[in-house]
């Protein structure tokens, strides 16, 4: 081998940060080949993906927008990963917390009273976490893979939507389209900004942002999930209860996720829907990692995540670019990513073996 | 040199280096090894040797130099060429699968296809011949320490070596095994056989080898005949300067009961795990108790029992100044004054990608009262993890650097003063100097001792009866799950407790020492 | 006779719902023994059925088609291999991140296709016996494929217990590191299992695109990847349970879609969330006995191999 990976004695913090950036860029420099592929003008696409997407104040409103339930799942997520629990279910804590959250308006539809919304968000914060709870106590009774459970979840909680909304959550006046009736005001996120649909739940965004990076800094339950992420033999060894944290990460990720289903569906959908989500769940988890499990990284790589969402609708609008290439995207970006980790704890090194000739 | 003997030698290594990221480990090395010599590799940890005996079974590539067997220049380029030639190796990791058979292993360690049958055969006949009896069909983790030994001995005899390349054999042997295992090299070398023995224990390698080469920092020291050194001026070669043994102290007497385990029985719950069974024993203020065994005896078991990181059920079990602890885990314990060193430094004692201040923080947090209102005091962390660097001697450039970047002595330094200025009632040390360099074993033995005198209770756990015999007042012995009656340090002689390593219990009967209230 | 001719059909069903999982399962085995845990089966899969399907509708041979699925799997695999194999990249992350991109991928390259149908692949009549009632469409009447996914059971069965290189492969799996040092080549055998499992992913997603609903649909293997995972643990890493554990979910899968049928009066979606259910409880019942697991699972599994310590 001409090139040879040698371990770093200590992992370089630069290259902590230079990772993400040098994914994007392989991301950047990939994408020009497939727009070629597709018979694209490459620089028109990367402006109709990143540039385009923000022209007006509105469109700028959006990318928050979007943002929110990405930056909501993946800062629950993150913590989790931290401590190697490996929740991969957003997309279904996120149903179930749009599901129980909304089934207080469902269910009390002329309340009007200022707790509505309030009430709301902690049932959907409670449903989230209650779903997540299903693979911490299968993990911690039974040892069953948290991955595998999580993900089976996902599942059965769209099709318990799709039977709520095809059924007893069906809008009466509805002219029998599978979608409740509207939300109503005391049930809606107020708007922060009139004339775009930037709402409350962003608000609640940044604060899982603030809180989580506070907790994972400077508190013990923060700590106690870094070491047993990193050495769960230290963990015990210093006494902290691997269970205790497995509950704790799958709990926290679990009510944000569902925070952010209700947020959409008090937010910018504003009824609900058979499908709530295009993936949020899911690209939370490429979102976490671009943001380098990250509380402040996670805000930024939420923020280009969402940026692609908007990107592909500009593109399919004025390109004809098929919507499919967002995923394709954000699927690149975190396998670059993965790629150039190696960097953070090996360096490349011409192989000088020399050998004595005889 | 030592030119005399003439001939050509089976190997001959000129100017081999290899260099690491921040480091030579081996500096152009030079080692001849005529046929039918047992030639010892002698330097303490880190001096290069299993770098060296590495390259020469082609696992790692040198960086430069030449190797030439009985004259010829060859290229190792993997162990397969290795063994092709006639070369075999005894790892002191082994290289075993746990979860195969004795005979599967073996084919594992051969070139080429084999009938297993045929395999099967030859395995019991060549082990028997040479007095290492193995079954072919029996799994590999239910077989003891020793006869996995046997199993890389067994593998490498079947390929007919001309070279035996052995790391530290005897450091999972009891002396009577490891007397055994010198009677089978001695007949190999009496064929022909020429064996490279790797270890630092003097003793044993002027009993044994014909030539030694000392390493000592990734440099060739000298070449000399063990039988006429003495383990002294070995000593000395390899160290490079004289050592000064620890001060033996002795223990209080009458010292009042601080840790006392009774009846300890407890269910492994690691794969391949030791049960325990009944274990007795007690640690009094001031005194260094050693436990000696194997590897593999339930040691492991003991340690978790002890530190919290499994409990009992039975709350009588372990008693810390009086006061159950059985069923306390392993912070409630630290909080009552129980202090730990875990055998492994990195993943165990010390989270290795963490600064050293956030380790210091790891077992410290609460009894160095280092929360403020709900927070990570920064400022008192800082302080605490400053303060073991200094008074322990870490080579460190600063506390921010992370637990992964020491080296092992500096390592096991800062986790030793971690746990020591903790100011414990009883400490709890496993394999304290396990590959550590003899600056710093010498330093932690006399921190332990020191620790004693100030009226800790001391218990040690090792598997180096060097060690034990260096520092501990008294000494029991762990086989099997199974306590041996501890015994004073002058009462009981090496051989003894090599027969109780070996499973030969003196136990049973636990000891009702008369209570000093 | 009568009242029980229900039977062949629903036999016949739950093979074509079980063979997917056989493929993806026993190639994921092959991944799992050598160590190496590739959670992107559902995203191999996928480009599998996409690439098969493209394949079959443009060349309209199935040889061709059901190639190209095993080279895109395959292809799929060694990006996986790069990144965890050479480039050290944590296991579960990037299984996630080749599940994902997958999805991406497999739904670019079929937006053509979407909808456009497909012949399904040819019902074999071995030596003409299919005829025979009940036996003859059931062992002699199936597709090459079902067939072939037999074929690889004993196969993969054969080569792990009966040869070196079975024996080398699971050795690999124990303890990468003693293997290393004997001078077994760690990096390329998990190179090969991942690209087996690979191509059999590819396999089994042209299976569903091909044969199980010959159409192409986003996301149309429905967490398939994911349960042929499960089984896996399900099978405690043995070839042979691997196939009844594909004909037991398989089972599930089919008694939904008959119980639809016959009329049950629950919603469709309860039904349809069995096979998922199923999955958990299975692994529940399973991984209860942790020493069980422990016992077989390959010691290595998950862990970073980098030979230069």
């Amino acid at each position: 081998m001409l090139l040879k990976i040698e371990k770093r004695a200590e992992y370089s913090r630069v290259m902590v940060y230079l990772t993400p950036i040098i994914a994007l860029a392989l991301t950047v420099l990939s994408s020009v080949i497939l727009f070629e592929l597709l018979g694209v003008n490459p620089v028109e696409a990367l402006f109709q993906f990143f540039v385009a997407p923000l022209d007006t104040k509105y469109e700028f409103s959006e990318l928050f927008v979007k943002a929110t339930p990405l930056m909501l799942c993946a800062i629950g997520l993150s913590v989790g990963f931290r401590a190697n629990v490996w929740n991969i279910g957003a997309e279904g804590q996120l149903t179930m917390g749009a599901i129980v959250g909304s089934s207080l308006f469902i269910y009390f539809p002329e309340t009007e009273s200022v707790f509505l919304l309030p009430a709301m968000i902690i049932m959907g914060a409670i449903g989230g976490a209650a779903w997540a709870g299903i693979p911490a106590f299968l993990k911690t009774r039974f040892n069953a893979n948290e991955i595998l459970t999580s993900l089976m979840l996902v599942y059965v909680a769209i099709l318990f939507l799709s039977v709520l909304v095809h059924g007893p959550w069906r809008d009466p006046q509805g002219f029998n389209f599978p979608e409740s009736q509207t939300f109503s005001d005391s049930a809606d996120m107020p708007i922060l900004l009139s004339g775009t649909r930037l709402h409350f739940g962003t608000l609640l965004a940044f604060l899982a942002v603030l809180g989580a990076w506070m907790m994972m800094a400077r508190t013990l339950i923060g700590f106690q999930v870094k070491v047993i992420g990193e050495a769960p033999r230290a963990g015990g060894y210093a006494g902290f209860s691997q269970k205790k944290i497995v509950w704790f990460t799958l709990l926290f990720g679990g009510a944000l996720a569902g925070v952010a289903g209700l947020s959409e569906v008090s937010g910018p959908i504003d009824q609900v829907l058979p499908s709530i989500s295009p993936g949020y769940g899911f690209t939370a988890i490429i979102v976490a990692f671009l943001g380098r499990l990250h509380p402040v990284g996670i805000f930024f790589a939420s923020l280009l995540m969402a940026l692609t969402y908007l990107g592909g609708e500009t593109a399919q609008i004025n390109l004809g670019l098929p919507v499919a290439v967002t995923g394709v995207f954000q699927g690149m970006v975190l396998f670059f990513l993965l790629a150039s980790d190696v960097l953070v704890h090996y360096r490349f090194r011409l192989n000088t073996a020399r050998k004595v000739a005889p | 040199m030592s030119d005399s003997g003439g001939g050509t030698p089976q190997l001959e290594l000129r100017g081999i280096t290899k260099a690491y990221p921040g480091c030579l480990a081996n500096d152009h090395i030079n080692l001849k090894i005529m046929p039918g010599e047992i030639h010892a590799l002698l330097g303490e940890n880190g001096a290069g040797k299993s770098t060296l005996v590495k390259i020469i079974y082609g696992v790692l590539e040198a960086d430069e130099g030449e190797i030439r067997w009985v004259g010829d220049l060859v290229s190792i380029s993997n162990p397969h060429a290795a063994r092709k030639i006639g070369i075999g190796m005894v790892f002191q990791h082994f290289s075993l699968f746990e979860a195969m058979t004795v005979a599967e292993n073996i084919a594992l360690g051969m070139s080429g296809r084999q009938d297993m049958k045929a395999l099967e055969n030859r395995i019991i006949e060549v082990s028997n011949s040479y007095g290492l009896p193995l079954e072919p069909h029996r799994q590999v983790h239910t077989l003891s320490v020793g006869e996995k030994q046997r199993i890389e001995i067994v593998r490498c005899l079947l390929q007919n070596p001309k070279l035996l390349i052995m790391d530290e054999p005897t450091s999972v042997l009891t002396p009577q095994e490891a007397e055994k295992m010198f009677e089978t090299l001695r007949r190999l070398s009496s064929e022909g056989v020429s064996i490279l023995y790797i270890s630092h224990k003097l003793d044993e390698i002027k009993a044994l080898c014909h030539k030694a080469t000392i390493l000592r920092g990734g440099q060739y020291i000298s070449e000399c005949d063990p039988t006429k050194e003495t383990a002294k001026s070995l000593a000395e070669m390899m160290i490079g300067t004289d050592l000064r043994a620890p001060e033996h102290h002795q223990a209080v007497k009458g010292g009042a009961v601080r840790l006392k385990v009774r009846n300890l029985t407890i269910d492994s719950d690691v794969e391949f795990g030791v049960n325990l069974a009944n274990i007795n024993f007690e640690v009094r203020t001031g005194e260094i108790l050693g436990i000696a065994g194997v590897a593999g005896n339930g040691q492991i078991e003991l340690l978790s029992a002890l530190s919290g990181e499994t409990r009992s059920s039975d709350v009588e079990a372990i008693m810390l100044d009086g006061k159950s602890i059985a069923r306390l885990n392993p912070k409630e314990r630290r909080d009552l004054g129980l202090a730990f060193v875990p055998e492994d430094r990195l993943g165990h004692g010390s989270v290795p990608e963490m600064t050293l201040a956030e380790n210091a923080f790891l077992s410290g947090y609460s009894r160095m009262d280092l929360m403020n209102s709900g927070f990570i005091d920064n400022g008192g962390t800082a302080h605490y993890a400053e303060d073991i660097v200094k008074k322990f001697d870490v080579r460190t450039p600063g506390i921010s650097h992370t637990a992964n970047s020491l080296s092992g002595g500096n390592l096991q330094k800062f986790i030793v003063g971690r746990e020591v200025l903790q100011n414990p009632n009883v400490i709890i040390v496993a394999h304290p100097t396990w590959g550590v360099d003899a600056g710093a074993a010498a330093f932690i033995h006399q921190t332990l001792i020191d620790l004693a005198e100030a009226g800790a209770a001391v218990l040690v756990v090792s598997q180096d009866l060097d060690e034990l015999f260096a520092i501990s007042n008294r000494i029991a012995v762990i086989s099997e799950g199974r306590l041996s009656v501890g015994r004073e340090l002058r009462e009981i002689t090496i051989e003894e407790i090599g027969l109780l390593m070996g499973g030969t219990h003196g136990m049973g009967e636990p000891v009702e020492t008369p209570h000093v209230a | 006779m009568s009242g029980f001719e229900w039977i062949v059909p629903v036999v016949l069903t739950v093979i074509t719902a079980a063979t997917p999982l056989v493929f993806a399962g026993i190639g994921e085995l092959i991944t799992e023994k050598s160590g190496v845990l590739n959670l992107g089966v559902e995203g191999m899969m996928l480009v599998g059925a996409v690439s098969g399907f493209i394949a079959a509708t443009v060349t309209g041979n199935y040889f061709l088609a059901v190639g190209a699925a095993a080279l895109a799997g395959a292809i799929m695999a060694f990006l996986f291999g790069v990144l965890t194999l050479s480039l050290m990249a944590n296991q579960v992350a990037t299984g996630l991140a080749l599940t994902l991109f997958g999805v991406g991928l497999s739904a670019l390259m079929g937006q053509e296709f979407v909808g456009e149908p497909v012949q399904a692949l040819a019902k074999l009549d071995i030596a003409g016996l299919s005829d025979i009632p009940f036996i003859g469409p059931i062992v002699f009447g199936q597709d090459a494929l079902v067939y072939l996914s037999f074929f690889m059971v004993i196969v993969v069965s054969w080569f792990l217990y009966k040869t070196k290189g079975g024996l080398i492969l699971r050795a690999v799996g124990d303890s990468h590191d003693a293997a290393h040092s004997i001078g077994y080549p760690v990096i390329a055998i998990r190179y090969m299992a991942v690209m087996f499992g690979g191509a059999m992913s590819g396999i089994g997603g042209a299976y569903l695109s091909l044969a199980y609903t010959p159409m192409w649909a986003e996301n149309m293997t429905a967490g398939r990847g994911w349960i042929a995972l499960a089984l896996i643990v399900f099978a405690t890493w043995k070839p042979g349970l691997v196939l009844v554990g594909a004909y037991m979910f398989g089972g599930i899968t089919i008694l939904q879609l008959h119980a639809q049928a016959a009329g049950l009066n629950v919603p469709s979606q309860v039904l349809s969330m069995l096979p998922y259910l199923a999955t958990v409880l299975v692994l529940v019942l399973i991984s209860k006995d942790q020493s069980r697991i422990r016992k077989h699972a390959p010691a290595c599994i998950g862990k970073i191999f980098h030979p230069a310590a």
